[in-house]
């Protein structure tokens, strides 16, 4: 890789990072896992001036159950969220989605957080975080906010985190009774972007009936996208083949993804009417099996 | 069940020895190109066009000038004062080192900068000023040829159109009645896609010239250093560089496939560069110059037909080429043949008739035409005709695999002379189909089939049953440059028995440093593991023309078995010298003789060489040690039988390649891992294009997938569990009885996955589609055929 020059500082605490980067200024960035800022610096579509390596920051590094949230620090790996036993309990959906992120050189690096401050609609945790209905922690020099996620991701390449603010935590509400959680994406191969993705979460009630619906779609939109219609279509409703069809076809008319080399726009909602269907007959099995 | 001949000890042909260079490997102690560290070197980088057709009005090196540490910027113009912005192809066309005035593709070399740091370079990049004057491109190979279609190659003094050449084989008029009496014709239009090597090493070299003693020392990435040597020599002469006074070193290379046989124009501008500052000057390419700029491989557009009885009876084949060269014919084929051995394209069928003919066009696309893991076009003529045989079976409701029993060449026909005017050696092609149909249980997966296709799913089964033809070649047919196909080996032993052997070939990975020892430990009886093997340094190897189109094996390969031999009649003699008896009453096993008839009389092979160099009989020359430069008398014809089973998601079309058997047969077998090593990697590099690969442009020349996030190279999880075997059908000719295996599962897997899905997608009507073949495309051939939502979406 043959990047233009920068400087490059690694702190180790938060507090000093935050310094770091009110005193670098915008000409300053963030690098964690680095598996999608280097990438762009190598064909120098970004040229940072400096580095600030949060890879030192270890207070930024975790995954817990506190209370009735699953919490975890933006430094963690997506491998961390695919190897845990207190994810998988509730959120096998962790392991699906970590395993069509690339290969085990990039989860191993590759962060939670910067998986989430990228703002790429076309990185998958996004939809994963949208169908969970989870929260993120911001931190600046003067204290820290938390953002629903619906109104974290603000445009291509741009999200609620703001000059001289750093991604803190990840947290996700556990379901408390009977639910399931499932994503797939459609891939050209392995550690390609998604043609199409889909998450989705349910809860249910004591009587089977589906309280909550999230889902979240991956790439066919300019930020990752809720599907609304969708949500609403399976609520209230126990799951059958009428309510799963109809939320699949509200995904694939509500998108809006574009032509390219993964496929015209038909081909995309076709992809999310199927997966869609996929997906929710999947996270229902789940609910339902354990 | 391979027999060997030698002890384990020994290792001679047959062990599944460990090879000699993975220890090297392994440890990361590889010494590649970029690994070649001289003092004082300095730095390559290349400006590039953004345009697939344009004039350049105006370079403006000024500001890059300025930029501390660039030493120069060197363009078209200043080579032009040394006439080195021209060289000469390998098909005797001419391609830009650097251009004067126009650029013809999208990522063609404009200017190279020189600095004292690559990253100072690459900075410079952006620094040099070029105002271009774009022009409407020439795209599409088809259109190449309209009236008003610009002539590309104005250069060319009589140039009028975009026409390269026209090349025909066969019996045109014969083929042409049979065609119109026919009970059956099918035809296809086909296009087998411009799809790149992709080597994980990219090229690179440091050129270092030594203004003292006027030498050129050059180490690249190179599969032909002799040649490369020789043309350097002849392009590079009247400056001063002739032959003796360079010296082409190519280290470990990380995958060639063929696109490390050419001449890039970096390699040219980086000499020039050398020879100029008198200081050692590297270049290194990065992923995407690769992908973009360096030779392409395939693109060829094929109308293809084949006509035959109701009953499944072959009877003609005719084929029309149109070859999409780029703007410059820089095909990397024998002088003699501008398809490459396309004309194969009757395959393992008994043809009566052929008639094959193409034209190649200039586009405003890069060169190349490489030989990608390929004989020379053979994947091309492979696709077509297995694609065929399985068109034709589906026209007149015959089993593919029943219908290719039918028209096999058999047993007893070889060697066979195809219309084309080939004389295949050898091949057993209905024992390899048989074996592969019993290891997929061919009956049973059809009746799961028809049971799928009963409930709406999709499933298909595929078979390619291919014949190569590899080991050119023959020196009354095959040349590069005038210089004649033969590959050599020189094997010198030392006093204590330990030997040293060196070659005209260079390995990429192919495992030379086991298997050539182990062929002369066949021979000799030395073990393999005290052979050295040397390759790739012009000052020390015998001439050879290098390692590609699987050559190896049938031509330096035999080099090595025959130079063996004259060493051990030698060896025979000193022998007889040695126990007092005479020749006749001596007896050859592997490693020592003895006297017939009293076994404990004998002298091992290293007390003979030992004697050789301090006891040889009067009369005899001293030492150990013998040189060969094989010509071999006929090609080989390596052949496979493959059968690829895939499933179809009927929903995302999503494609899993669920079993894939390859049975091949290339004659006698060195070493059977590194063979099967060679069929793994070659089936994954065959199911690449089938169902990943092509390189894209749009109609302004653009390439639209010029980095491996849209270029998609398959991997270990894209690649079924392949599963291998073989049959054994020695070449005739060849001293061990070896065809090559390098290329064969390049070659006969693409068809197999295309009939494959092909088949899966039977029940809508689908004949034919293009690799390759994704779930998108089948998205589209089923919406075309609007078979879409009714059938399979609601389901
Ligand atoms: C070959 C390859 C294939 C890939 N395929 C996929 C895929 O299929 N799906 C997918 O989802 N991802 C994929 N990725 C991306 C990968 O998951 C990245 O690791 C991830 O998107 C970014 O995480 P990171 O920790 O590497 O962030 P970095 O690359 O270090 O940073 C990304 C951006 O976020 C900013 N940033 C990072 N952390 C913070 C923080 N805590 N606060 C504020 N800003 C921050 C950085 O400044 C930068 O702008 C792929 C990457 C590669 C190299």
């Amino acid at each position: 890789m043959i990047p233009s020059s920068f400087d490059y500082t690694a702190p180790s605490s938060l507090d000093e990072a935050l310094k770091l980067l009110r005193d670098l200024g915008d000409e300053a960035k963030i690098l964690a896992g680095g598996h999608s800022l280097i990438p762009m610096m190598k064909l120098r579509f970004a040229e940072p001036e400096h580095l600030i390596d949060l890879n030192n920051v270890s207070e930024l590094s975790y995954l817990k159950i506190d209370g009735d949230m699953l919490k975890i620090g933006a430094m963690t790996r997506e491998v961390e969220t695919e190897e845990s036993t207190d994810v998988a309990r509730y959120f096998p959906i962790f392991a699906d989605v970590a395993k069509l992120i690339a290969d085990p050189q990039v989860r191993n690096f590759g962060t939670l957080g910067g998986n989430l401050a990228h703002g790429d609609a076309a990185n998958d945790q996004p939809a994963v975080m949208l169908a969970l209905n989870a929260s993120v922690e911001i931190a600046g020099l003067n204290g820290r906010r938390t953002v629903g996620i619906d109104d974290f991701f603000y445009g291509f390449y741009a999200t609620a985190v703001q000059e001289g603010e750093i991604l803190t935590e990840i947290s996700i509400p556990i379901p408390k009774g009977r639910s399931g959680n499932a994503y797939h994406k459609v891939e050209r191969k392995v550690g390609d972007y998604a043609t199409g993705g889909v998450a989705v979460h349910l809860e249910f009630d004591e009587q089977g009936i589906c309280s909550k619906a999230g889902i979240g779609l991956t790439n066919v939109n300019p930020t990752p996208m809720r599907a609304v219609r969708s949500e609403a279509a399976l609520v209230g409703t126990i799951l059958n083949d009428e309510a799963i069809a109809s939320a699949a076809q509200y995904a694939s008319e509500d998108c809006n993804p574009s032509s390219d080399l993964r496929g015209d726009v038909d081909y995309k909602r076709h992809i999310i009417r199927a997966v869609t269907k996929k997906m929710i007959n999947k996270a229902k099995q789940r609910a339902f099996n354990n | 069940m391979i027999q060997c001949k030698t002890s384990k000890e020994i290792g001679g042909m047959g062990h599944s020895m460990k090879r000699k260079e993975d220890d090297r490997f392994v440890h990361g102690k590889g010494n590649y190109t970029d690994d070649v560290k001289l003092p004082g070197t300095l730095y390559m980088d290349i400006v590039r066009s953004p345009y697939a057709y344009a004039k350049i009005k105006n370079i403006d090196s000024s500001d890059a000038l300025k930029i501390p540490g660039v030493l120069a910027v060197i363009t078209g113009k200043d080579l032009e004062q040394y006439n080195l912005h021209w060289m000469p192809t390998l098909m005797s066309d001419t391609q830009m080192v650097l251009p004067v005035d126009t650029v013809m593709y999208q990522a063609q070399e404009v200017a190279a900068i020189i600095a004292t740091e690559k990253y100072i370079a690459r900075d410079a990049r952006e620094a040099v000023k070029v105002e271009y004057e774009v022009m409407k491109p020439v795209v599409d190979p088809f259109k190449a040829l309209d009236s008003d279609a610009p002539v590309l190659r104005s250069d060319k003094e009589d140039k009028k159109d975009n026409h390269i050449w026209h090349w025909e084989v066969g019996q045109k008029e014969e083929t042409e009645r049979i065609f119109n009496e026919a009970e059956v014709v099918v035809k296809e239009q086909m296009h087998i896609p411009r799809i790149h090597v992709a080597s994980i090493e990219t090229c690179g070299c440091v050129a270092s010239y030594d203004k003292v003693d006027n030498h050129l020392t050059m180490y690249m990435t190179t599969q032909a250093p002799h040649a490369i040597r020789t043309v350097i020599a002849l392009v590079a002469g009247h400056v001063g560089l002739t032959e003796e006074k360079v010296r082409v070193i190519s280290p470990d290379i990380g995958g060639g496939f063929g696109g490390k046989v050419p001449v890039y124009p970096g390699y040219v501008i980086a000499i020039a560069a050398s020879f100029l500052i008198g200081k050692p000057v590297k270049w290194i390419e990065d992923r995407s110059e690769n992908l973009q700029a360096d030779s392409f491989a395939r693109d060829y557009h094929i109308t293809a037909e084949l006509a035959g009885t109701k009953d499944g009876k072959i009877l003609a084949t005719r084929m029309k080429v149109l070859a999409d060269h780029g703007y410059t014919d820089a095909s990397a084929n024998p002088s003699k043949f501008p398809t490459g051995m396309f004309s194969i394209a009757t395959g393992s069928y008994d043809y009566p008739n052929a008639f094959m003919e193409a034209d190649a066009v200039y586009t405003n696309k890069p060169p190349g035409g490489v030989a990608y893991r390929c004989s020379f076009r053979v994947t091309e003529a492979v696709h077509a005709i297995e694609r065929m045989t399985d068109r034709y079976a589906l026209e007149i409701g015959k089993d593919p695999a029943a219908l290719r029993f039918h028209n096999f060449i058999k047993k007893d026909q070889f060697p066979y002379h195809s219309p084309t005017g080939w004389e295949y050696d050898s091949g057993d092609y209905e024992a390899g189909l048989k074996l592969a149909m019993k290891a997929v249980d061919y009956d049973n997966l059809r009746i799961e089939q028809a049971e799928k296709r009963n409930k709406g799913e999709l499933m298909g089964i595929g078979l390619s049953t291919f014949t190569e033809v590899v080991g050119a070649g023959p020196s009354k047919d095959f040349d590069i440059l005038g210089i004649k196909m033969f590959d050599s080996a020189e094997i010198r032993v030392h006093p204590t028995g330990k030997a040293i052997a060196r070659f005209g070939t260079k390995s990429q990975g192919q495992g030379h440093e086991t298997t050539y020892a182990q062929i002369i430990a066949e021979e000799l009886g030395i073990p393999a593991k005290d052979i050295q093997i040397e390759e790739g340094d012009t000052d020390t190897a015998p001439y050879g023309l290098g390692t590609y189109a699987s050559r190896s094996t049938p031509t330096a390969g035999a080099a090595a078995a025959v130079a063996a031999r004259k060493l051990r009649d030698k060896a025979k003699k000193i022998a007889a010298h040695l126990l007092e008896v005479s020749e006749d009453d001596l007896e050859w096993e592997p490693g020592k003789f003895s006297v017939k008839g009293a076994p404990e009389k004998a002298k091992t092979i290293q007390e003979i060489v030992f004697a050789s160099y301090t006891n040889h009989p009067q009369g005899m020359e001293a030492g150990f040690e013998a040189t060969h430069y094989y010509d071999p008398p006929n090609l080989t014809f390596p052949s496979g039988a493959y059968i690829c089973v895939v499933d179809i998601d009927s929903d995302t079309f999503e494609i899993k390649v669920r079993k894939f058997v390859a049975i091949d047969d290339a004659g006698h077998i060195i070493n059977p891992m590194i063979a099967q090593g060679q069929v793994h990697g070659g089936l994954t590099q065959g199911i690449a294009p089938a169902m990943y690969e092509e390189l894209i442009y749009d109609d302004d020349g653009n390439i639209l997938n010029g980095t491996l996030m849209d270029y998609l190279v398959p991997t270990a999880v894209e690649s079924p569990s392949w599963e291998t075997g073989h049959t054994v059908t020695p070449s005739p000719h060849h001293p061990i009885g070896a065809k090559g295996i390098g290329e064969s599962p390049t070659v006969g897997a693409p068809p197999a996955i295309a009939n494959a899905i092909i088949d899966a997608l039977k029940p809508y009507g689908i004949t034919h589609l293009d690799i390759p073949i994704t779930p998108y495309k089948i998205f589209k051939a089923l919406k075309d055929k609007g078979v879409l939502d009714k059938n399979i979406v609601e389901s």
